[in-house]
C-alpha cells in the first residue's frame, strides 16, 4: 500500500484509504490527455492502440493506486472515464 | 468488413449496452442520442458542461425545473445537449430571452451558458441591463478570446497583442476585463476559474445557482484548434499546464486587477458576493407599497 | 373557452386605438409585455404598465431595446404566458431577426406595428401605411405570418383578440398593423362582459413527455405546444430541426420544416382570409383598402357615387395572407381596381398580381403625414372607370 500506516493515538481505528474503480469508454476518447496528466497517483498512461476515431484513450497501469478522487471523471470534456467505490472497498487484503 | 464499415459500427453507439464499460453516471444528464459532441479534442466547454451536471447534481433541484439557454457560437451548443428543457436563441439575445422566461415563470432555475462574443460583446447590452435589474439568472460565460465558431475572428475580451483572422498583424484594442465590468453592473455574484480549476467552477456553479440575483461565471478555457494554434501556445493540455502555471488563485481578489494579458499572470478567484433585492422581490415590495391591497404578489 | 374576467374592462369607454390595444390584449389573455417606447405606440405600453400591477399574473417590463423587447416576449411565451410587444416603424425593423425566430420556433406571439412616416427615423407623429410589405418579408429566409389591420378604435380591440387566437391556433406570429391615426384617434369603444369574449387557448400536448414531439404537425400542418417546466425537457433552435427539435442541417429537413412553415399559412389561408366588402356586386370599380384610409375611402365612394359611378368598396381586415382569389375573381368579372394605401405602392403590388392581367389596377397612394384627400381618391376612381371602357 502505498499510504503509510501509522498507530493512530487513542486506539482509535486506522484511516483507510478509499480505493476506487476506473472505468473508461474508450470509444468516446478524443485523446485529449486531461486525465492522464492530472491524475494526482499516475495511475494512468497514453495507451499505444487507437480507439475507432483514431485517438490514443488512457490506459490504467498502476490501478492499485486510485484512491477515488474523481478528478478524471470532472475534467473530462467527452463524458468518457469515470471512477466508482467497489462494494467490498473497506475490506483490506 | 470493410475499415468504413468497421469505424461507422464502432462510433455510432457510444452507449451500446445499458450498464458496464458503455455509460457513464451523468448520461441521465446529457442527451445521448446527440452524442458525441461538436467540441474539439482538448476544448474547454466539455469540461464546464461536466461540471455544470456535477453542479446541478449537488443543487439538487428537480431537472425539470432547470431551463438552460444559449445563444450562438461554440458554447452556445450547450443548449442542446443537456438534456433539460433547453433553448438555441439568436446571437446575443440569450440573456433576454433568459429574463422574460424567469419573469413569466418564477419557479424556473434558469441558466444562461453562453460564450464571450455572445454574452458580453453583441450581447453588451442586455448584460449590463440585466445585471442592472438584478434578474434572478446565472450566467456561465465560457471565454476563449475569440469568436470561435465563425474560424477565430478578434472578440471585446481577446487579449492584446493577440494574432486573429480579423487582427492578422496583432490586436491593438483594449480587452473587457469581465469582473470589473460584471461588479461595475450590480452583479450579486462574480467569479472567475479556469478550464483547470474543475472543483472550483463546480462549487462557485452551485453557490451562483442557489443565490438569488444576477450571479456571473467567468470560465477561461482553451480553445485548441484556433486561439491556441495560431498564439502558438500549444494544445489544451498545454494551456492547462500553463493555467496551472500562470493563474494565482485569490481569496479576496479586487476585479479592478483583474486583466488578462496574453502571456501575463491572471487571477481567479471568487471577487464578488453581495446582497441585493432581485427584479420581481423589488418589484413586489415596492408595488405592495404604494398600491396597497390592491395589488396581488406576483407570483408568476 | 370564455376570456377572464380579470382582465376585462367591461363597459363603454372613450379611449384611443392604442389604450383600446392594451384592453384587448388583456381581454384576449396576454399577461406579458415587454416593450420600448417609439411613438406612436408608447400609449400602449403606458396603458399596460398601468394596469398591469393590478390585474392579476400580469407584468410589464421595458427592456433596453426592441431587440432585447422582441425575444423577452418569447422567453416569457415558452414560460406558458401569452405576450405581446408593440413598436413603430424603426423598432419593427430591429425587432426582423427575432420575428423570423419567432416563425422558426413557431412561437405563438403578436408584434403591434403602429405604423408612422418613413423611411428610418421620418414622420414619428404621422400616419403612413408604409411597413405592409416588411410585415411579411421583412426577416431573411422563407417563412409565413398573419397580418391584421384594423380601421378604429373599437375594431382595433376587436382585431387584437382575434390577433392572439390566430397566432395560438397556427403558432405563428401574428403582426397587428395599426397607423398612427388609428392609434391616437379617441372614439367610443365597448368592451363587453367576459364571458360574450371567444379566446383560443394555447393548445398544448394531452401527450406525456417521451412521447410528444415538439416539432410533429397535427392535420393543419400545426405542431402542439409545450412550455418549460412541465418535464419535457425538450430543445427548441433556430438552427433548422428536425420533428424532435434536434438541429439537423440537411436539405431534406429543411424542406420538411420550411416548406411546412409556409403551407401552415398558405395551405389554411383560405380559413384566415377576412375582408368587408360593401357595395361590390354592382359596382364597376373596386377600391381595395385597409386601415385608416378605408374610412376616407366610404366618404369618396359616396362622392364618385353622386356622380353616377358604380363603386364599391373591398375593406381587407386580415392583409397577410392576401386573399388573391377574391381579387381574381372581380377582376375576371371586369371590375377595375383602384388601391387606395398611404404609401407608394405596397398592397397594390399583391393586388396588380392577383389580378393576373384580368383588369386594370391603379394605385392611389400618397407618401404618408395625412389621411388622403377625397379629390384624390375621386380622380383615381374616375381614371379606373376610363380604363374599364
Amino acid at each position: 500500500m502505498p499510504v503509510r500506516q501509522r498507530e493512530t493515538p487513542f486506539g482509535l481505528p486506522r484511516p483507510e484509504t478509499p480505493h476506487g474503480e476506473i472505468v473508461i469508454l474508450e470509444e468516446r476518447c478524443k485523446g485529449c490527455g486531461f486525465c492522464i496528466e492530472y491524475c494526482p497517483h499516475g495511475v494512468l498512461i497514453t495507451a499505444k492502440k487507437y480507439n475507432a476515431k483514431g485517438y490514443h484513450p488512457p490506459e490504467i497501469v498502476k490501478a492499485e493506486l486510485c484512491v477515488d478522487c474523481g478528478f478524471c471523471r470532472m475534467i473530462c470534456p467527452e463524458f468518457a472515464i469515470y471512477t466508482y467505490e467497489p462494494p467490498n472497498a473497506g475490506e483490506k487484503p | 468488413m470493410s475499415i468504413l464499415k468497421e469505424l461507422q459500427k464502432a462510433s455510432l453507439s457510444p452507449t451500446a449496452g445499458l450498464t458496464g464499460p458503455d455509460k457513464h453516471p451523468m448520461d441521465d444528464f446529457l442527451r445521448m442520442d446527440r452524442m458525441p459532441h461538436i467540441w474539439c479534442s482538448t476544448c474547454g466547454i466539455g469540461v464546464s458542461v461536466n461540471c455544470f451536471a456535477k453542479a446541478l447534481e449537488k443543487l439538487g433541484t428537480p431537472l425539470d425545473d432547470v431551463v438552460v439557454v444559449s445563444g450562438i457560437g461554440c458554447t452556445g451548443r450547450v443548449a442542446g445537449y443537456v438534456k433539460v428543457d433547453s433553448f438555441h436563441t439568436t446571437h446575443g439575445r440569450a440573456i433576454p430571452f433568459a429574463t422574460g422566461m424567469k419573469l413569466a415563470n418564477p419557479k424556473l432555475k434558469v441558466i444562461v451558458f453562453s460564450g464571450d462574443g455572445d454574452i458580453i460583446a453583441i450581447g453588451g447590452n442586455h448584460f449590463i441591463n440585466a445585471a442592472r435589474r438584478n434578474i434572478d439568472i446565472t450566467v456561465i460565460c465560457l471565454n476563449n478570446f475569440n469568436y470561435a465558431m465563425t474560424g477565430g475572428q478578434v472578440a471585446a475580451t481577446t487579449p492584446e497583442g493577440a494574432i486573429l483572422s480579423t487582427s492578422p498583424y496583432g490586436n491593438f484594442e483594449t480587452p473587457f476585463n469581465l469582473p470589473f465590468l460584471a461588479e461595475s453592473v450590480g452583479a450579486v455574484y462574480v467569479a472567475r476559474w479556469t478550464s483547470l480549476h474543475v472543483y472550483n467552477q463546480t462549487n462557485s456553479m452551485v453557490e451562483a445557482m442557489k443565490k438569488p440575483g444576477f450571479s456571473f461565471i467567468e470560465i477561461v478555457a482553451p480553445c485548441p484548434t484556433i486561439f491556441e494554434r495560431q498564439q502558438k501556445m500549444g494544445d489544451g493540455l498545454d494551456r492547462l499546464r500553463w493555467y496551472c502555471e500562470n493563474s494565482e488563485i485569490q481569496t479576496e481578489p479586487k476585479t479592478k486587477d483583474a486583466d488578462i494579458g496574453l502571456r501575463d499572470k491572471m487571477i481567479v478567484g471568487k471577487f464578488v458576493d453581495i446582497e441585493r433585492p432581485t427584479y420581481l422581490d423589488a418589484m413586489n415590495a415596492h408595488y405592495q407599497e404604494r398600491l396597497g391591497s390592491k395589488y396581488k404578489v406576483y407570483e408568476g | 373557452m370564455k376570456a377572464d374576467p380579470k382582465g376585462v374592462l367591461t363597459g363603454s369607454h372613450y379611449i384611443d386605438g392604442d389604450f383600446a390595444c392594451c384592453e384587448g390584449a388583456l381581454a384576449a389573455g396576454c399577461r406579458f409585455i415587454a416593450g420600448y417606447p417609439i411613438t406612436p405606440s408608447t400609449e400602449v405600453v403606458e396603458r399596460f404598465a398601468r394596469r398591469a400591477p393590478l390585474v392579476e399574473g400580469a407584468l410589464f417590463i421595458q427592456m433596453e431595446d426592441e431587440l432585447a423587447a422582441s425575444i423577452t416576449l418569447q422567453g416569457a411565451v415558452w414560460a406558458g404566458k401569452k405576450a405581446m410587444t408593440v413598436t413603430s416603424g424603426p423598432g419593427f425593423s430591429l425587432m426582423m431577426e427575432h420575428i423570423g425566430l419567432a416563425a422558426m420556433t413557431e412561437t405563438p406571439c403578436v408584434f403591434v406595428d403602429v405604423q408612422r412616416g418613413g423611411p428610418s427615423t421620418g414622420l414619428p407623429t404621422l400616419p403612413s401605411q408604409a411597413d405592409m410589405m416588411q410585415a411579411r418579408w421583412g426577416s431573411h429566409g422563407d417563412y409565413e405570418i398573419i397580418a391584421l389591420s384594423p380601421n378604429s378604435p373599437q375594431e382595433t380591440f376587436d382585431l387584437v383578440i382575434d390577433a392572439f387566437n390566430l397566432s395560438e391556433q397556427y403558432r405563428v406570429p401574428v403582426m397587428f398593423m395599426m397607423d398612427e391615426c388609428v392609434g391616437h384617434m379617441m372614439e367610443r369603444v365597448v368592451i363587453p362582459t367576459a364571458d360574450k369574449i371567444e379566446i383560443t387557448p394555447r393548445r398544448f400536448t394531452k401527450l406525456p413527455p417521451g412521447e410528444y414531439l415538439p416539432f410533429k404537425p397535427g392535420e393543419d400542418f400545426v405542431p402542439d405546444m409545450f412550455k418549460a417546466g412541465d418535464g419535457y425537457r425538450l430543445h427548441v433552435t433556430g438552427l433548422t430541426h428536425d420533428y424532435r427539435g434536434y438541429p439537423v442541417m440537411t436539405p431534406e429537413v429543411q424542406e420538411q420544416l420550411v416548406h411546412r412553415l409556409v403551407n401552415k399559412i398558405r395551405l389554411n389561408a383560405p380559413k384566415i382570409w377576412r375582408y368587408e366588402e360593401t357595395g361590390v356586386e354592382d359596382a364597376d370599380v373596386v377600391i381595395v383598402t385597409y386601415g385608416i384610409t378605408s374610412r376616407v375611402a366610404v366618404e369618396a365612394i359616396e362622392a364618385a357615387r353622386k356622380k353616377g359611378l358604380k363603386v364599391g368598396m373591398l375593406r381587407l381586415v386580415v392583409v397577410w395572407p392576401f386573399p388573391e382569389q377574391r381579387i381574381f375573381e372581380l377582376a375576371s368579372r371586369g371590375k377595375a381596381i383602384v388601391v387606395a394605401e398611404m404609401n407608394y405602392g405596397q398592397v397594390f403590388y399583391e393586388v396588380d398580381r392577383s389580378a393576373r392581367g384580368k383588369a386594370p389596377v391603379i394605385l392611389a397612394g400618397h407618401g404618408g403625414g395625412t389621411v388622403h384627400n377625397i379629390e384624390d381618391i375621386v380622380n383615381k376612381i374616375e381614371e379606373a372607370h376610363k380604363c374599364r371602357s
